[in-house]
């Protein structure tokens, strides 16, 4: 398509887009209706796999006693490194992009007898039942010669190096200018570390994957997976299939946060399994075994220096961040990036220190990188601030970047500073008292705090397929995913306006890899993404009606100019005078037409009404949208009560004020800030793992232990969007909301405890302990 | 988890004979704390004696006091209006325990016995002197943040009893009736119905095999309507105390009359302190008093690497909670 003429935005106002919408899928999901992919259960013949993992952290297995576990009835098969069939090809390494394909970690258990972190798989049961796999795994004897293991970057025998990449794309040291130089030199001095828990994701719905050889060379697998095409592609390489022989299917996703981005053991292992029982195979991991099975965000601690001005202008930036890698990877979250592009600082330097200990590789976590960075830039914004006795907005309005500072690009769009006017005017910041540590409420200290957000729009691309029948229905495809968060809905919705039908007569299909290619729904890309390839199917569809209609001498458009037709609510029609046209149907009708496909790419890139997009229609190019940086932005404020006695701190008013773009559905979007807002204040006051600091086996892996925020840590929350019209990102100019959500959070949250308390928690999460111990600290 | 059998009994009598039969067998109230054990193969019990039958539910007030039945829901004790009124410390510490379903399901008799959350002891790949004893205990140089700092000894330091309930019912002098094979009823004070750990951590309470706890009882005092049950935890819902400390008062004139002060999540086991006692009978209500009471009940703590704030804490949960029935 890309010599044809291009239709301006057919989006109708006011059009469904843009509304408030519940779910589509809503209804499937309260009534029980919606297929999870652990729900697959009338398979033929289904049988149930239970991993066994490793007790030790480090070893050897030396002896395998299953007799008892055989001996259970309904047992299939029991597997372990001695007898587990051979993969075509071991996991690639996530670093590798260029393989395009979606290991979690290189490392594959049960090829050899060797261990490397606790719960690791030692070994997999089959029965028939769920309770035979179970009790026959509890008599499954599996020694191990345990060996001293290395549990964290912080333990007596790590030992840490500096890594020439950091997920085989950021360089280990990064420089620009001379920041430990200017840092030296700045009047204003501040130096300060913060420290991260480790914790892991925790959606409510574990990893699960069911297995069915449908034949010898085709296999379906149902799957809890953000990306169903990466997960075909890298299960046909594992298993020495052709792409086209797996099929993978997540119609519906209980949440992922980054954990179910990539494909880890089980995944593989379930298609292996069956392929040896001869029968369809459904693995779910436990909910201990979803804290060692897919991933974790890595414990770490950041240093950071910051140099300004008197004045408050920042003059160098020095960054420091050691945290704890797998045996197997260089991998760490990119902290570096929102520090480095946050504030208009002309120097930075940042360094990233690894330990390899016995943990598994850690993972992508709701915007890695950008929410621990953000954590510790925007603590010490605050400290800045509080030192100069500016207010910590006025601080950041200083520091404005107005271009970005690690290119000097502009940005494609910017709204921050109305993201900070209008949180302020929401939250009611003019009421701070400029003091910290001064307002009381009984026992209590009130504070507040606020912080700012901001993630990339990262490219992506993938193709969506429109059928529009002369009905007036018509069935949209994407093989995208749903993480819950309102895919479904909001492509329902893009596609009613682009095709000018109500919501009900669109059909939208996802998660499945008979569908077109799109990619994972990660990094914050899909809403952007697929609406952007939906939009641009759509037009395609328009687009053979018009010719359709141009060469049909009863048409009223016969003749026309294909650039003066305009379509308005499913109607084709001359832009200079809009009576004269008809409607779709009349077209199909009259050329026997049943339905008209269309299919587009969906891209990062020139949005419709980048030049040469409008020009020729080829709106995707990422040269299109150069030279210009693409970042969402946002801020958060956030009021806590802080018991001095007792260490408790509890969020008692919420703003989330977010630009990203067009906001598709205010109604989706405001469930994802607030999602992540929660999120965030979990990593803030409680959320962490802790793994035992000689056997580097976790302590608190249940749901009972490991805390996520219930209903009663969480205020009302206000949350707000500043409308963007953004002309490069993508077709459809959405950037993005479910990770920008959680940047800045810790940081507001700490932020408004330092301005109740006059002290500020460095160490994360701020438990009573913590706050306790900070506020015993000498000022 | 193991294959079990399931059996009802309709009657104490039944229900203990039943467990003679089958001395490795479970009673199984609200399966609250049951259930996840056998999840976990931390517990396999092959029968399981289901008591729920029993008419044991019943909250009446008698000369001796309230008497609650082993088999009361823990929402209905923690709302019953007798309870509420005549001591809050027990309804309060009902109703801030656990999550509303778990409160719908869980029993007295069942609350009383809860397993500690103490994380080698819930994961079997750990060794812990409790689920195996001679194993070690590898709490006390590790992960021991919210483990107990009183009435521990070298084979752990576990809070055996994580709970809220019967931290209240220390404080305000419970006593248990407890029924054995024999069909012979007796009773035990709260206060002595719990084991320190010393070497022999997996010996939690003086019940004997098949033993049966049927019923609560609460003497009624002016301390105990004056109580209550303060509660410190990581998160406003859904998880055990850090800390937490039950008092009751009795203040005439201004002076103390009467107290009793129990603290939980401290504690191997609920933690009566009557060392506090003394110290604030007799005394002032005055925030001094409550202070040097507050000092007195932590005396004798033995805090770890990562659980020392736990004295500071629970001495100003107490405070706090002193405070508040004082006011």
């Amino acid at each position: 398509m890309d010599t044809e003429t291009q239709f301006s935005d057919t989006i109708p106002q006011p059009g469904v887009v843009g509304q408030p919408l519940s779910r589509v899928d809503g209804w499937a999901k309260v009534t029980g209706q919606a297929k999870y992919s652990a729900e697959y259960n009338r398979l033929p013949g289904l049988s149930y796999a239970l991993i066994v993992g490793s007790d030790v952290a480090k070893g050897r297995v030396t002896s395998i006693d299953a007799g008892a576990a055989q001996r259970q009835p309904g047992v299939l098969a029991i597997f372990t490194h001695q007898n587990l069939p051979k993969l075509a090809k071991s996991p690639n390494n996530p670093d590798d992009r260029r393989a395009l394909a979606s290991s979690g970690m290189s490392f594959f258990p049960l090829e050899s007898d060797q261990v490397y972190y606790a719960g690791q798989p030692v070994a997999v049961v089959v029965a028939d039942t769920l309770e035979h796999a179970q009790a026959a795994a509890a008599l499954l004897r599996v020694s191990i010669a345990p060996e001293v293991p290395v549990s964290s970057y912080e333990a007596k025998n790590a030992e840490l190096y500096v890594p020439k990449t950091i997920r085989g794309y950021a360089p280990g040291v990064t420089k620009r200018g001379e920041a430990q130089a200017a840092f030296a030199s700045a009047p204003v001095q501040l130096t300060a570390t913060y420290v991260h828990a480790t914790t892991h994701h925790n959606p409510m719905e574990p990893g699960a994957t069911t297995a069915h050889w449908e034949a010898p060379d085709r296999l379906t697998v149902y799957d809890t997976t953000q990306g169903v095409s990466e997960t075909q592609k890298t299960l046909a390489a594992m298993l020495g299939l052709a792409q086209d022989q797996v099929r993978v299917i997540t119609k519906y996703l209980g949440g992922g946060f980054g954990c179910k981005a990539w494909v880890w053991p089980h995944v593989v292992l379930a298609p292996l399994l069956a392929k040896a029982v001869g029968r369809p195979v459904k693995l779910v991991l436990t909910r201990p075994q979803q804290f060692t099975g897919m991933g974790l965000r890595e414990e770490q601690t950041q240093t950071l220096k910051l140099g300004a001005t008197r004045e408050g202008k920042l003059l160098a930036l020095v960054h420091e961040k050691t945290s704890t890698t797998s045996p197997w990877e260089d991998w760490a979250e990119t902290n570096g990036r929102i520090i480095n592009m946050l504030y208009a600082c002309p120097t930075f330097e940042g360094t990233y220190r690894l330990a390899h200990a016995n943990v598994m590789t850690p993972t992508s976590t709701r915007a890695p990188g950008d929410m621990p960075g953000s954590f510790a830039i925007e603590c010490s914004m605050d400290d800045l601030a509080a030192q100069l006795n500016l207010d910590p907005i006025q601080l950041r309005l200083l520091n404005y970047a107005e271009v970005d500072p690690t290119t000097g690009h502009a940005w494609s769009s910017k709204s921050l500073k109305e993201c900070y006017a209008r949180g302020a005017e929401l939250f009611g910041w003019n009421r701070r008292n400029p003091k910290a540590g001064q307002t009381r409420e009984g026992h209590l200290l009130v504070g507040y705090g606020m912080a700012t957000a901001s993630y990339p729009v990262h490219g992506s691309q993938g193709t969506a397929r429109v059928r529009l029948y002369a009905d007036g229905h018509a069935v949209v495809q994407a093989g995208a995913t749903d993480l819950g968060t309102g895919t479904y809905t909001i492509n329902t919705q893009v596609a009613a306006d682009a095709l000018g039908l109500p919501m009900q007569n669109i059909r939208f299909e996802l998660g499945d890899t008979n569908l077109p290619t799109t990619q994972w729904s990660g990094g914050s890309t899909a809403a952007g993404r697929v609406s952007s390839s939906v939009y641009l199917a759509c037009q395609e569809v328009w687009q053979k009606l018009l010719k359709v209609a141009v060469i049909d001498k009863k048409s009223p458009l016969y003749g026309a100019k294909p650039e003066d037709v305009a379509v308005e609510k499913g109607r084709l029609q001359l832009k200079a005078n809009p009576a004269k046209g008809e409607g779709y149907a009349d077209i199909m009708q009259r050329a026997s037409l049943s339905d008209v496909e269309g299919s587009a790419l969906g891209k990062y890139g020139a949005g419709y009404e980048a030049p040469k997009a409008t020009a020729n229609a080829n709106m995707n190019k990422k040269e299109d949208a150069a030279p210009h940086s693409m970042h969402a932005f946002g801020a958060h404020f956030c009021e806590v009560h802080v018991d001095p006695e007792l260490g408790t701190v509890r969020v008692t008013r919420w703003v989330s004020v977010m630009s990203a773009g067009r906001i598709l559905n205010p109604k989706t979007a405001r469930s994802q800030v607030i999602g992540g807002s929660i999120f965030g204040i979990g990593a803030a006051l409680m959320e962490q793992t802790v793994r035992d600091p000689h056997l580097a086996r976790y302590t608190n892996a249940t749901l009972a232990d490991y805390h996520v925020c219930t209903n009663a840590d969480i205020p009302n929350m206000t949350v707000d969007f500043i409308d963007e019209h953004d002309p490069y990102v993508n077709a459809m100019g959405v950037k993005g909301i479910g990770e920008i959500s959680i940047v800045g959070v810790t940081a507001a949250v700490a932020n408004a405890v330092y301005h109740a308390t006059g002290k500020r928690v460095r160490s994360l999460p701020m438990t009573p302990a913590r706050v306790l111990a900070t506020l015993h600290e000498p000022a | 988890m193991n294959d079990f059998s399931y059996v009802q009994a309709a009657s104490a009598k039944e229900a203990t004979t039943l467990h003679k039969d089958t001395p490795a067998a479970a009673y199984y109230a609200g399966g609250t704390t049951l259930l996840d054990l056998m999840k976990s193969n931390l517990a396999a019990p092959p029968q399981l004696i289901d008591i729920n039958p029993l008419p044991l539910a019943t909250i009446e007030q008698t000369s001796e006091g309230l008497r609650i039945g082993a088999l009361a829901r823990m929402s209905d004790v923690g709302e019953h209006p007798l309870v509420v009124q005549g001591y809050p410390a027990v309804s309060q510490s009902l109703l801030l325990a656990a999550s509303p379903q778990l409160r719908n399901m869980a029993s007295i008799g069942g609350n009383l016995l809860q397993r500690t959350r103490c994380g080698y002891f819930r994961d079997a790949a750990f060794p812990c002197n409790k689920r195996v004893p001679g194993s070690g205990c590898p709490a006390i140089a590790g992960d021991n943040h919210n483990l107990a700092i009183l009435g521990v000894s070298e084979s752990c330091i576990a809070n055996a009893y994580p709970g809220d309930l019967a931290v209240a019912l220390a404080a305000l002098d419970a006593v248990l009736t407890l029924e054995n094979q024999k069909g012979k009823q007796r009773r035990v004070p709260i206060t002595e119905f719990y084991l320190l750990p010393g070497k022999t951590p997996q010996k939690e309470t003086v019940l004997e095999p098949g033993e049966l706890i049927v019923a609560v009882t609460i003497p009624a005092a002016a301390h105990a309507r004056q109580s209550t049950y303060l509660k410190v935890r990581e998160r406003a819902s859904y998880a055990y105390a850090l800390a937490s400390a039950a008092v009751g008062l009795d203040v005439q004139g201004g002076t103390i009359r009467a107290a009793r002060v129990a603290l939980g999540g401290v504690g191997a086991q609920p933690w009566r302190s009557r060392e506090a006692e003394k110290v604030l009978v007799g005394q002032p209500a005055s925030e001094a008093t409550f202070r040097a009471a507050a000092a007195a009940a932590l005396r004798g703590a033995r805090p770890q690497s990562e659980n020392a704030y736990k004295v500071e804490l629970a001495q100003n949960t107490l405070v706090r909670a002193l405070q508040q029935v004082a006011a």
